[in-house]
C-alpha cells in the first residue's frame, strides 16, 4: 500500500530532524471513482499546514479506497501503532459511520472535512467529534428554500437509494413548500437516467431537484440536457463542484445549486486561498478543497491555544473556532456542527472554464435539526 | 401511466440492452473460446472511453474518436493477451481471476496517472444531439436511437462473422475442441489473440458510445462488467445469440422494473414506502431474473455446456 509520510518540517525547512509534537492521521479516498474529492480535501488541508510554517505537526495520509473495511483498518493502525492525536479526512458517510464512533470512544479527536451523517449529529454526537463542513441535510434544505423563493410549486425529486440519498430527499422536503410531482430513488452508481427523465417528462413538474454526487450527476446532466426536457434544475453543490463541471460541459450552464462555499465569497482568507490553491495546483479549488483548508486552519488555531494532550482545553479551543474561515464567519452549534449561511450558486462559464457564481443567499445562519437530540 | 411513456421506456430498455450486448459479446466470446474469465474486460471499456475523450478533445471529431476507441482498445487487448492472458489458459479459474483483477488495478491507476483523477469530457456530436419526435408524438433523444442502430448493426456483423466466415468457423471449432483444431493446423495462438482483440474492440466501442452520455472516469467499467457477467450467465456462456437475448432481457428488466415496480407497490402501500420498496426490489430484479433462468435452464438460455 502506498504510504505518504509528509513531515511538514521537511517541506518548510528541508530538515528531517525536527521532532513532530502533534500527529494528525488523514484517512481519505485517493484512488478509485471518488478520488477527486479526497485529493481536493488533502490538497486544501496540506496547503494550510504548509502555509502555517509550523514544523511540529506531522500528517500521516492513507488511502481508504472508498471501502469501509479498509477505513476501519487504517483507523485502528493510526490510533494503535502510529499513535496519532487527531483524525480527519473521510469523505463518505458510510465510511464515517464505520470509523468515527470508535475513534472518538478511544479518546481521539475527529474533525470531519466532509461527511456529516445525521446519526452523528443527533443522539450519536460526541464531544470529540467536530464537523467542519456541514450536516448532510443542510445543502438540500437550502435547495428546498431556494426552490420556494424561485416560485417553484411542483417538484420532481430524485436521489440514490442509500442513507445519504434518503437524507437528501428528506432535507429538501423539510423546507420545500410546494407539491411533489414525483419522488424517485435511483440505484447507487447508476449511470443511465433515461427512464427517470422519461418520468420527469410525463410528470407535469415545474422543477427538478436531484442529489446525484460525482459521476452520477455528470451522467444525469448530460442526458437531461440531451432529452429536450427543459424544466429548471436545482441541486446541492455535490454535482457541480469544480472537479466535475468540466466533464459536464454546457449541459450544466445556468443550473442553480446550493453550497456553503464558493470562490467568490468576499473575504481576504478566501481570496488568498483561491489564489494560492490555483498557483500551487494549477486548478481552481472545489468546495471540498475549502473544507480541507478550513479543517486544517481550525486545528492550527486550536493548537495555538492548547496542547492536544490537554484534551479539555483543546476541545474548548476547537469549539471556539477562532480561525479565519474561507466562508467568513464560522461557528459551531451545540452538536459541533457548523451554523452557517448557505448560498445559491449558478453555473457560469468564465473564459474556457466552467465554474460557479453566487446569486443569492438560500438560508441564513442555518443550523441542523438534529442538534436538539444531542446530549453532550 | 400513458402508452407514450411505456413506449419510451421500452426504447430505453432496448438501448441499454444493446449497449450491454457490446460488452457481453466480447466477454462471452473470450470465455467460450478460451475458457478464460476476464475481469479486465471493464478496463477495456474504460480505455475505449478515455481514448475517445482524448481524441475528441484534440480533434473535435466524434467519428475519429470512435475509430480511436476501437483501435486503442483492440491494441490494448492484443497486448495484454500476448503478455499476460496467454499464460493463463491452462491455469485454474481462480488464477485467471487473480491475474485479471490485477490488470484492473494496473489499468485504473495507469489511467489515473495519465489523465488525472477528475472525469473527462466527451460530448455528443451536434448532428446527433437533441431529441427528435417519433411517430405518435414521442420525443426521444436522437443519440439513443443511434446507439440502438449501432448496437443492432454490430450484432448483425458479429453473427455474420461467426456464422458466415472462415474465421467464424475456426472460432466455433475452437469453442468445441481446441486440441483438435490445433491439430488441424490452425494457428490457435493467433486465433486467440484475434478473438481477444475483437472482444476488446467491442468493449472499447461501447465505452466510447456510452461515455458521450455518461461520465468518463476511472472505474467506469466495473459496474458494467458485473451486468455483462449477468448477461452471459443468462444467455449461456459462449453463445453470441445468448448474449444478445440476455442483454435485451437484462436491459428491459432493469429499465422497466425501475419504473413499474414502485407503481405496482403503490397499489397497496403508501407512496413513500412504495417508492423505497419498489426501488429496492428493482435493483434486485435482474438477479432474480438470473436465478429464475438458472433454475429453469442451469446452463443459461443457449448454453452448450455447464
Amino acid at each position: 500500500m502506498k504510504k505518504l509520510l509528509m513531515a511538514t518540517a521537511a517541506l518548510a525547512l528541508g530538515a528531517t530532524t525536527a521532532f513532530a509534537e502533534t500527529k494528525i492521521g488523514m484517512i481519505t479516498t485517493l484512488s478509485g471513482g471518488g478520488a477527486g474529492l479526497g485529493i481536493d480535501v488533502r490538497d486544501g488541508f496540506m496547503m494550510a499546514i504548509a502555509q502555517s510554517g509550523r514544523d511540529d505537526i506531522e500528517v500521516v495520509i492513507e488511502d481508504d479506497q472508498r471501502k469501509p473495511d479498509i477505513a476501519v483498518q487504517l483507523a485502528d493502525k493510526m490510533v494503535q501503532s502510529e499513535r496519532v492525536d487527531i483524525l480527519t479526512g473521510i469523505i463518505w458517510s458510510n465510511l464515517a459511520m464505520a470509523v468515527i464512533p470508535s475513534v472518538t470512544a478511544q479518546g481521539k479527536f475527529y474533525l470531519s472535512p466532509n461527511a456529516g451523517p445525521s446519526a452523528l449529529a443527533g443522539q450519536g454526537c460526541h464531544q470529540n467529534y467536530f464537523n467542519v463542513a456541514w450536516q448532510n441535510d443542510n445543502l438540500h434544505e437550502a435547495a428546498g428554500a431556494y426552490a420556494n423563493s424561485a416560485g417553484y410549486s411542483n417538484s420532481f425529486i430524485l436521489a440514490p437509494n442509500y442513507p445519504a440519498g434518503q437524507d437528501a430527499l428528506t432535507g429538501y422536503k423539510r423546507t420545500f413548500g410546494g407539491d411533489l410531482a414525483g419522488e424517485v430513488y435511483t440505484q447507487l452508481g447508476q449511470t443511465d437516467y433515461a427512464a427517470e427523465i422519461a418520468q420527469i417528462r410525463a410528470s407535469g413538474a415545474d422543477s427538478v431537484f436531484f442529489f446525484l454526487p460525482g459521476g452520477m450527476g455528470i451522467s444525469f446532466l448530460k442526458q437531461y440536457a440531451d432529452s429536450g426536457v427543459d424544466l429548471p434544475v436545482v441541486g446541492p453543490a455535490f454535482s457541480f463542484d469544480q472537479g466535475i463541471l468540466q466533464a459536464v460541459g454546457d449541459a450544466a450552464l445556468g443550473v442553480v445549486n446550493t453550497s456553503q462555499w464558493n470562490k467568490d465569497i468576499d473575504n481576504p482568507t478566501n481570496a488568498a486561498f483561491v489564489e494560492s490553491f490555483q498557483a500551487e495546483f494549477g486548478r481552481l479549488p472545489s468546495l471540498y478543497a475549502s473544507q480541507g483548508f478550513d479543517t486544517a486552519n481550525l486545528i492550527l488555531s486550536a493548537l495555538d491555544k492548547a496542547e492536544v494532550s490537554d484534551a479539555d482545553a483543546f476541545r474548548e479551543a476547537l469549539r471556539a473556532a477562532e480561525f479565519d474561515s474561507t466562508r467568513g464567519d464560522f461557528k459551531f452549534g451545540p452538536n459541533h456542527h457548523p451554523i452557517q449561511t448557505i448560498y445559491a450558486r449558478e453555473v457560469v462559464k468564465e473564459g474556457d472554464v466552467f465554474t460557479n457564481k453566487i446569486i443569492g443567499v438560500a438560508l441564513e445562519n442555518h443550523a441542523d435539526v438534529y442538534a436538539a437530540d444531542c446530549k453532550m | 401511466m400513458s402508452t407514450l411513456l411505456i413506449i419510451e421506456q421500452v426504447l430505453n430498455g432496448l438501448q441499454f440492452g444493446v449497449m450491454l450486448f457490446l460488452m457481453a459479446a466480447g466477454l462471452t466470446l473470450i470465455f467460450g473460446v478460451m475458457g478464460l474469465i476476464n475481469l479486465a474486460h471493464g478496463s477495456l471499456y474504460m480505455i475505449g472511453a478515455f481514448a475517445a475523450a482524448a481524441v475528441a478533445g484534440a480533434t473535435g471529431s466524434f467519428v475519429l474518436a470512435l475509430a480511436a476507441a476501437l483501435a486503442v482498445a483492440a491494441i490494448a487487448g492484443a497486448l495484454i493477451e500476448m503478455t499476460v492472458i496467454r499464460r493463463l489458459y491452462g491455469k485454474a479459474h481462480l488464477d485467471q481471476v487473480l491475474a485479471t483483477f490485477a490488470l484492473i488495478l494496473i489499468f485504473s491507476e495507469g489511467t489515473r496517472w495519465l489523465f488525472g483523477s477528475f472525469p473527462l469530457f466527451l460530448e455528443i456530436p451536434d448532428y446527433l444531439s437533441g431529441p427528435i419526435t417519433l411517430p405518435g408524438g414521442i420525443q426521444y433523444p436522437l443519440y439513443r436511437l443511434a446507439l440502438i442502430a449501432v448496437g443492432l448493426l454490430v450484432g448483425l456483423g458479429l453473427w455474420a462473422l461467426i456464422e458466415r466466415t472462415r474465421i467464424g468457423i475456426q472460432i466455433r471449432a475452437g469453442e468445441n475442441d481446441r486440441e483438435m483444431i490445433a491439430a488441424l493446423g490452425v494457428d490457435i495462438r493467433l486465433l486467440y489473440t484475434l478473438v481477444f482483440a475483437i472482444g476488446a474492440a467491442l468493449a472499447g466501442l461501447a465505452g466510447a458510445l456510452v461515455g458521450a452520455i455518461q461520465s468518463v472516469q476511472v472505474g467506469m467499467g466495473e459496474p458494467v462488467l458485473i451486468l455483462a457477467f449477468v448477461v452471459i450467465v443468462i444467455g449461456g456462456i459462449g453463445s453470441i445469440k445468448g448474449a444478445f437475448i440476455g442483454a435485451l432481457l437484462v436491459g428491459m428488466t432493469d429499465t422497466l422494473g425501475g419504473i413499474f415496480l414502485p407503481e405496482v407497490f403503490k397499489l397497496f402501500m403508501e407512496p413513500g414506502a412504495a417508492t423505497q420498496t419498489g426501488s429496492a426490489l428493482a435493483s434486485m430484479a435482474i438477479y432474480i431474473l438470473m436465478s429464475l433462468v438458472l433454475i429453469w435452464r442451469p446452463t443459461g438460455l443457449f448454453g452448450a455446456r455447464a
